[in-house]
């Protein structure tokens, strides 16, 4: 394991060493200390290493995460783990806005409560949340998966595209052109590898699968007081 | 009952094009959504006039006596500045607007000239990055095809707030134009018609525009020179904001800018001209004491070498062309009229992009038509179109004196009209008078 105090220093430092790690590293645990809310710690880590923060962080931690692991003990700001492409990103406490914001593989992870636009455009990963969703998430989310445990706040998955959306909790509204679907046994068994991944305790069947009706997908005259 | 002609009054308020858009309208129950920009008439540079030198000042020979067109853009922050050859680049235009053949051409003729071109929405082409050797990446409110791989690979990195032709709005791509190829890369299902978002998804303002960048630079270690583009509305306070946000360069795309497929009414109403933000942003930037500190590279209506000469001369460091780039490569051509004509138009007239039936090959996804433009070939047309700009801007620095394009200045300049005058900052010519400064 080894250690970066980043108090009194710069996420750059940090970033700069992760960033220069080669492929065939033997530093593969990393353990952060003192983040105070620093912005973009480890964001753009393309090595599968495993780094742990120990505190809360600012907007962007692990942004554009390649094949990492990282932990957050601590709650953080907006855009966690954002536009992932593939690997784990973990906060163990709550999270701000647009987390895993147009993720296009991997895992995101949310102990927590994550805020309003959780999973926004979401275009592959899969974003889990232990507990509830703010409002508007999932909004023109196109591909991958939103898991809530909790409930979800107003307008869940507006304007939605191909992803799939399963919530245990109450839904506060649908969003535009997003509708309630059938749980299938295929469905079931996809929630199911995604909630053992992400080391969550829950039975697929409580959950509720939300997708796109698909009636928005091209321009109609018919359709302008949808919105 | 004859009619006579001198009693048909027509209405200046119901045109006949107003007239037939109420009937199409009523028709279609849906807005005209079109390609190409602004059509209306608006101040431009046509009404700024350069002053040669003369008695109190001497010109430089031309042919003979050097005139430099080299920029060097993004060493504000960036640790790899990029230079560009020539102070005219191109402009962000999406691979699903265009087709691979033209960002292709666009790529080499660029390569040619020392100067770089830009993605779009849709993300980066892998043909467009082999061909470009200086090559802007862009990150839009979409984030289709958005990689760190690709920003990596970059030369330099343009977070897109707005456009000229649709400040505030997102894109749009019909589905006509959703090959199975765009689809995958923008991972949306085949044949819908595809929206950009018209704002960012994980951030607001420019507080959080500043921990952005920073992030972008972080992911890149600092190497990438960051752009901020913006669309020309209120031009003065969005500069600087994006300095204060830490940009190295700024984009700004006034009204005349091209759009691939928006909306009739957003291109013909929202935003100002390229002439009074080009002098907003200047203003702004020499207030914040960071003029040819931070690049300013002004697009939106760009035809000529004069163009050129009279942007760089009222304080811009670069222009960007989109749509005269795509004039250059044989839009609007009149070739293969009976396509024109099947689309309802005619050469001069066209602004079909959003169809996909481009009648030359430009704008299209269908491999025949892209036939009638080869990557080779459009390569020579645009290199071609540069040159002839690059003379054409070197004509006019030289013949007021100067030796490199950026030492035009504004003095350097005249309005024609009051409007252009007040809108440019430049006087009235004859006169010293400015509209808006002074007492009257």
């Amino acid at each position: 394991m080894i250690d970066v105090d980043i108090a009194g220093t710069q996420v750059r430092a940090l970033n700069q060493r992760l960033h220069a790690l080669p492929k065939d590293t033997n530093e593969r645990a990393w353990r952060v200390l003192n983040p105070m809310g620093a912005h973009s710690i480890a964001a753009g880590l393309t090595q599968p290493i495993e780094v742990r923060v120990e505190g809360h962080v600012g907007y962007y931690c692990a942004g554009m995460n390649k094949e990492a692991t990282v932990v957050v003990e601590g709650h953080c700001g907006w855009g966690f783990g954002e536009n992932i492409m593939s690997g784990l990103v973990r906060v163990t406490g709550n999270a701000s806005q647009a987390v895993g914001a147009s993720g296009h593989g991997g895992m995101v992870i949310v102990d927590g409560d994550a805020g309003a636009r959780c999973a926004i455009g979401l275009k592959g990963a899969d974003i889990v949340v232990g507990g509830s969703v703010g409002h508007f998430s999932a909004f023109m989310a196109q591909a991958g998966s939103l898991v809530v445990l909790g409930d979800a706040g107003d307008n869940l998955g507006d304007s939605l595209y191909e992803a799939r959306l399963y919530v245990r909790g109450s839904v506060a509204s649908l969003g535009a052109d997003c509708v309630e679907k059938k749980m299938t046994p295929h469905h079931l068994q996809k929630l199911e590898r995604i909630l053992a991944k992400a080391g969550m305790t829950a039975d697929p069947k409580s959950f509720r699968r939300y997708g796109s009706a698909r009636k928005l997908y091209n321009f109609h005259a018919d359709h302008a007081d949808a919105y | 009952m004859t009619v006579d002609p001198r009693n048909l009054r027509p209405s200046a308020s119901f045109t006949p094009h107003h007239i037939a858009e109420i009937h199409r309208a009523a028709d279609e129950g849906i807005y005209e959504i079109r390609g190409f920009g602004a059509k209306r008439r608006m101040p431009t540079f046509d009404d700024l006039v350069l002053l040669g030198a003369s008695v109190s000042r001497y010109p430089l020979e031309g042919y003979r006596e050097t005139c430099g067109t080299n920029v060097v853009i993004g060493g504000r922050f960036a640790k790899k500045p990029i230079e560009i050859k020539i102070p005219i680049t191109i402009a962000g235009m999406s691979f699903g607007a265009l087709g691979v053949n033209v960002k292709e051409a666009i790529g080499k003729a660029c390569t040619a000239m020392g100067t770089s071109s830009t993605t779009g929405d849709g993300g980066m082409c892998e043909e467009e990055r082999q061909a470009s050797k200086l090559l802007v990446y862009q990150v839009l409110p979409s984030r289709y095809g958005l990689n760190p791989d690709d920003l990596r690979r970059a030369d330099a990195i343009e977070v897109v707030i707005g456009q000229g032709a649709k400040p505030g709005g997102g894109g749009m791509l019909l589905g006509q134009k959703i090959s199975p190829r765009i689809a995958k890369m923008r991972t949306l299902p085949e044949g819908i018609d595809q929206r950009s978002a018209s704002r960012h998804p994980d951030w607001t303002g420019p507080d959080d525009l500043t921990i952005k960048i920073e992030e972008l630079r972080e992911i890149t270690d600092w190497e990438k020179p960051i752009y901020v583009k913006v669309g020309a509305t209120r031009t003065y306070y969005d500069t600087q904001l994006a300095v204060k946000a830490g940009a190295d360069a700024i984009v700004l795309d006034g009204m005349q800018g091209g759009t691939g497929a928006t909306q009739d009414v957003f291109i013909e109403n929202v935003g100002i001209p390229t002439l009074p933000a080009l002098r907003l942003a200047v203003q702004a930037l020499q207030e914040l004491d960071m003029h040819r500190k931070v690049q300013l590279i002004i697009s939106g209506g760009i035809r000529t070498g004069a163009d050129v000469a009279k942007a760089l001369a009222m304080g811009a460091d670069a222009v960007s062309i989109g749509t005269s780039a795509l004039i250059a490569l044989g839009c609007n051509k009149p070739v293969h009229l009976e396509d024109y004509e099947a689309l309802g138009t005619a050469p001069g007239y066209c602004h079909h992009c959003h169809t996909g039936r481009c009648p030359v090959g430009v704008t299209t996804q269908d491999p025949k038509l892209q036939e009638r433009l080869t990557a080779d070939h459009g390569a020579r047309l645009l290199r071609n179109y540069l040159s002839v700009m690059t003379l054409e801007l070197q004509t006019m620095a030289r013949a007021c004196g100067k030796n490199h394009v950026l030492n035009l200045e504004p003095e350097d300049l005249v309005a024609l009209t009051v409007e252009a005058a007040a809108m440019a900052g430049v006087p009235l010519a004859g006169t010293n008078w400015i509209p808006g400064r002074g007492t009257y």
